[in-house]
């Protein structure tokens, strides 16, 4: 028997330590939704061994029915196209069917529109299992982050059409952002929405491209609605339905993902509704929509990461060449502890990030939906701090998590030799599917613009003081001053590069977005040690790999070498 | 009334899973060290109807007979969708053999009633004897088609079903009620989240006591509060014991099981030499008649 979540000892580690009291306290209103519903929790141990009963069935499902059917998927192209209909691959109706029955296509949506109410931090673990399993199932299943944008933007009467329709795995979803001539830059969206005063009706015309399951039942669609803008302050949400008008022109042919139909879409004066307030589409609800998002591709990264570790391991253990087991190798063996070290470090900033977030999510749906009596300043405050955190964390994580599993699934194949590079095993199905968690949802190069802001005014120092000052002792001790140096590092460098030019310290954003991660994930690796001495190995070995990268990229980011700025074009050209 | 039917279940030890101290050193199987499991044959069999209670609004039964924490299994239905469950507990069951358990279940099933379909894994993992289900059904009166893989109608009065025979399948009709046993014909729904979070609440009255520190119902009036409160909740998992059921002590257990254990042996399979056969007639021709010398064949 295959279970993902009872199989993998960090994970549950992490579930119980990560002290979300706060965070359940919070998201069941001080338990008083017990009273109304009989399947929420009384208290927070109630909630957590709801949480990990529902992960234990997830991670069954992910390791006995997802995974078995995930080659297959991959090798017979996923979804097929044919007279304008996409049609998913038998199997992934399966896995659909499987989710559905599991009652996981509303995990964290309110209880009265048929959800579960759980914490992002929650949902985030089933986003991992389930790309570990299959990473392009979980584009289907993490859709169910649109439900969440109507949850929290939409009004009432909208909230009651589409919400319980998701909540029972009726409706899918799609989020359609990009066009043909606006990735990166969402300001530039020209996809036209109209409004008939005559009829009261919004109607959508233009093109969208690159649409992750674009031939859902349900699609949240960012369009301009205020003719003669150019930016992204004329832009609105718009929801509308599957329909005639909507046109599904191609989808494409891609590298990896192969099990969800990536779609292009053409809107003949299709009817939506406007969600939540004109103007405010991409300022507000799609860089909320995006920020869920990427925490889903961060655990969508971790969970490829993990699947290739395991592969890579077993696959070590049992090849014998030289008349012993691979593993053996001392090149064999630093790989695989460094991709654990990658993926236990990955694994602890996620969580912490997610449980900001949940308590950033929380915070701020009690200030935007109370009366204002209720909101005290104490409340606005801690709003305010979560949201910041969560601003810099979000993209941190999602740098992290992708890069790492595309290090991973490459090191992964790596140790397989050329059994991985045939398509017989898993190692290059994983090698692929990694390749795009570093470039949807934000490229890394935009995750270092997004969390640098937050690294210069120094977000993360309040966290760091706490844990600094924590009772370490003997190695851990030592390990907390090289821990304090790097931050010390990453400090010096935010101010070296501060006083420099912007070009120079745009190129010099890589390296301090680095050291800040470098040094925020020894503290929370040292805070788990002090609480279980089991997990100092892991400080001490990411500490230890650590600090020579940090000396590294401290020294040339106060280099102040320009020569890269002045030369480029010269060396480029040539 | 609503149309019910019964899915008997069995908590068995996981064969499939079998560690090195899976038998006693007496050669009998070591309940204590292998972890305890849905028959999957049963899991089968429930999926089976929980899919006639999708489609035709079945309200399912779910029973079984074993000891106290023999409800975990039945709380595992309740995940998955069924509706009520019975735990058949008795010190009085102990030791039963396919004849005394599917008298005990006979009882169980005069005790419901009210149903249309008895369904029943095919064998369970740790007899493999494939009997209860077909001795069930002729002490109930009922007909039975084993093998089942497949609802094709259901009427009234009468089921068509499709079943599994050697080198095909066979569609039989039959009266209703009916018992059918099920083989691995579907892939069993995983349990629903929300449902999880519900049933995980459900007790029987000697799981109420136990968390009442032992306490009696005699003594402790709360007792029967809160098991009006599960009641209300629909919480509650049916504790009958063989008084319940209106079984005979004679008849149930080990004084009603004929079956008798004389032996148990270990036995380890393994090749002690190879044969090469010539791929010709005079080769076939000469293996034919060594295993016919030595009583294999004939």
């Amino acid at each position: 028997m295959s279970n993902f979540f009872t199989d993998n000892k960090d994970l549950q580690y992490t579930l119980n330590n990560l002290d979300l009291e706060e965070v359940v306290k919070l998201r069941e209103n001080n338990y008083k939704e017990a009273e109304q519903f009989d399947y929420a929790p009384e208290n927070l141990e109630d909630a957590l061994d709801s949480y990990t009963r529902v992960l234990t069935e997830v991670g069954y499902v992910a390791g006995e029915r997802i995974e078995p059917r995930a080659r297959d998927i991959d090798q017979d192209g996923g979804p097929t196209f044919k007279d304008g209909v996409v049609t998913n691959h038998p199997l992934t109706m399966k896995n659909l069917e499987d989710l559905k029955n599991a009652d996981v296509n509303g995990v964290m949506l309110p209880r009265q529109y048929g959800g579960l109410n759980f914490p992002v931090t929650i949902y985030t673990m089933m986003t991992e299992m389930v790309s570990r399993a299959d990473a392009s199932l979980q584009n289907l299943f993490g859709l169910q982050d649109i439900a969440e944008t109507i949850s929290e933007f939409g009004n009432e009467e909208q909230k009651q059409k589409y919400l319980p329709r998701f909540s029972s795995g009726e409706a899918d979803g799609s989020m359609d952002l990009t066009e043909p001539d606006s990735g990166s830059d969402l300001q530039s969206v020209r996809l036209k929405a109209t409004y008939d005063s005559k009829k009261d009706q919004w109607y959508l015309n233009g093109m969208k491209r690159f649409i992750t399951n674009g031939c859902s039942k349900v699609h949240l669609v960012l369009a301009r609605s205020e003719e003669g803008t150019v930016d992204g302050r004329g832009l609105s949400m718009f929801i509308c339905e599957a329909c005639p008008e909507l046109v599904v022109r191609r989808i494409e042919d891609k590298l990896g993902i192969h099990g969800v139909a990536t779609c292009e879409l053409q809107y003949n004066n299709v009817p939506a509704e406007l969600c939540g307030l004109r103007r405010r589409g991409l300022t507000k609800y799609v860089m909320s929509l995006m920020n869920g998002a990427r925490v889903a591709i961060s655990a969508q990264a971790l969970g490829i990461a993990e699947a290739a570790f395991r592969e890579a391991k077993k696959y070590a253990e049992e090849r014998e060449q030289f008349r012993k087991s691979i593993d053996h190798f001392a090149p064999v063996y630093q790989m695989l502890t460094d991709m654990k070290m990658k993926i236990v470090a990955t694994r602890a900033l996620l969580y912490e990030t997610t449980k900001v977030v949940d308590l950033r999510n929380d915070y701020t749906h009690i200030v935007n939906h109370s009366d204002r009596k209720d909101v005290t300043p104490e409340i606005r405050k801690k709003q305010k701090t979560y949201s910041k955190l969560a601003a810099v964390l979000t993209p941190m994580s999602k740098a992290l998590a992708t890069e790492v599993a595309n290090q991973v699934a490459y090191d992964g194949l790596q140790i397989h030799g050329g059994t991985g590079y045939m398509r017989d095993f898993n190692a290059e199905r994983f090698y692929r599917d990694a390749r795009i968690t570093n470039i949807y949802e934000g490229t890394t190069q935009l995750q270092r613009v997004a969390a640098i802001g937050g690294i210069v005014q120094r977000t993360l120092d309040p966290m760091m003081d706490e844990f600094s000052s924590l009772p370490y002792q003997g190695k851990l001790k030592r390990l907390s001053e090289k821990a304090a140096k790097m931050r010390e590092q990453s400090r010096e460098a935010v101010k070296f590069t501060a006083g420099k030019e912007q070009e120079y310290h745009e190129l010099m954003t890589k390296n301090l977005v680095s050291m800040e991660t470098n040094a925020f994930v020894s503290y929370l690796l040292l805070r788990d040690a002090v609480k279980s001495p089991e997990r100092e190995i892991f400080a001490e070995r990411f500490i230890l790999d650590a600090v020579p990268e940090q000396e590294r990229l401290y020294n040339v980011a106060t280099s102040g070498d320009l020569t890269l700025i002045d030369d480029h074009k010269d060396i480029v050209d040539y | 009334m609503k149309r019910q039917l019964i899915v008997f279940v069995k908590q068995v030890p996981d064969t499939k899973n079998i560690s090195g101290e899976a038998m006693t050193p007496e050669g009998t199987v070591n309940r204590a060290a292998l972890p305890a499991i849905f028959n999957p044959e049963d899991l089968n069999a429930l999926e089976l109807g929980l899919e006639l209670k999708d489609r035709f609004g079945y309200s399912v039964i779910v029973a079984t007979m074993g000891p106290p924490n023999a409800a975990e299994v039945l709380r595992a239905a309740l995940y998955r969708g069924a509706d009520e469950a019975i735990l058949l507990t008795d010190k009085g069951f102990a030791g039963a053999d396919t004849l005394a358990t599917s008298y005990a279940l006979s009882c169980c099933a005069k005790t419901v009633k009210n149903y249309d379909l008895i369904l029943c894994g095919r064998q369970a993992i740790d007899g493999d004897t494939a009997q209860v289900g077909p001795q069930l059904a002729e002490k109930l009166e009922i007909p039975q088609v084993c093998y089942v893989e497949e609802v094709i109608e259901l009427e009234k009065k009468k089921i068509k079903a499709k079943r599994s025979i050697e080198g095909g399948f066979e569609v039989l009709e039959s009266q209703l009620p009916a018992l059918l046993t099920v083989v691995e014909c579907n892939e069993p729904r995983p349990k629903a989240a929300k449902r999880i979070m519900k049933y995980k609440k459900a007790k029987t009255a000697s799981e109420l006591k136990k968390f009442h520190g032992n306490a009696d119902y005699t003594d402790a009036p709360m007792l029967t509060e809160e098991e009006a409160k599960l009641k209300e909740k629909n919480l509650w998992i049916h504790e009958w014991n063989a008084a319940k059921i209106g079984a005979d002590l004679q008849r149930i257990g080990m004084k009603g099981s004929p079956t008798k254990v004389k032996k148990i042996q270990s036995v380890v399979l393994e090749a002690t030499e190879v044969v090469n056969v010539e791929p010709t007639g005079s080769g076939i021709n000469k293996l034919i008649h060594e295993l016919i010398e030595d009583h294999t064949l004939g």
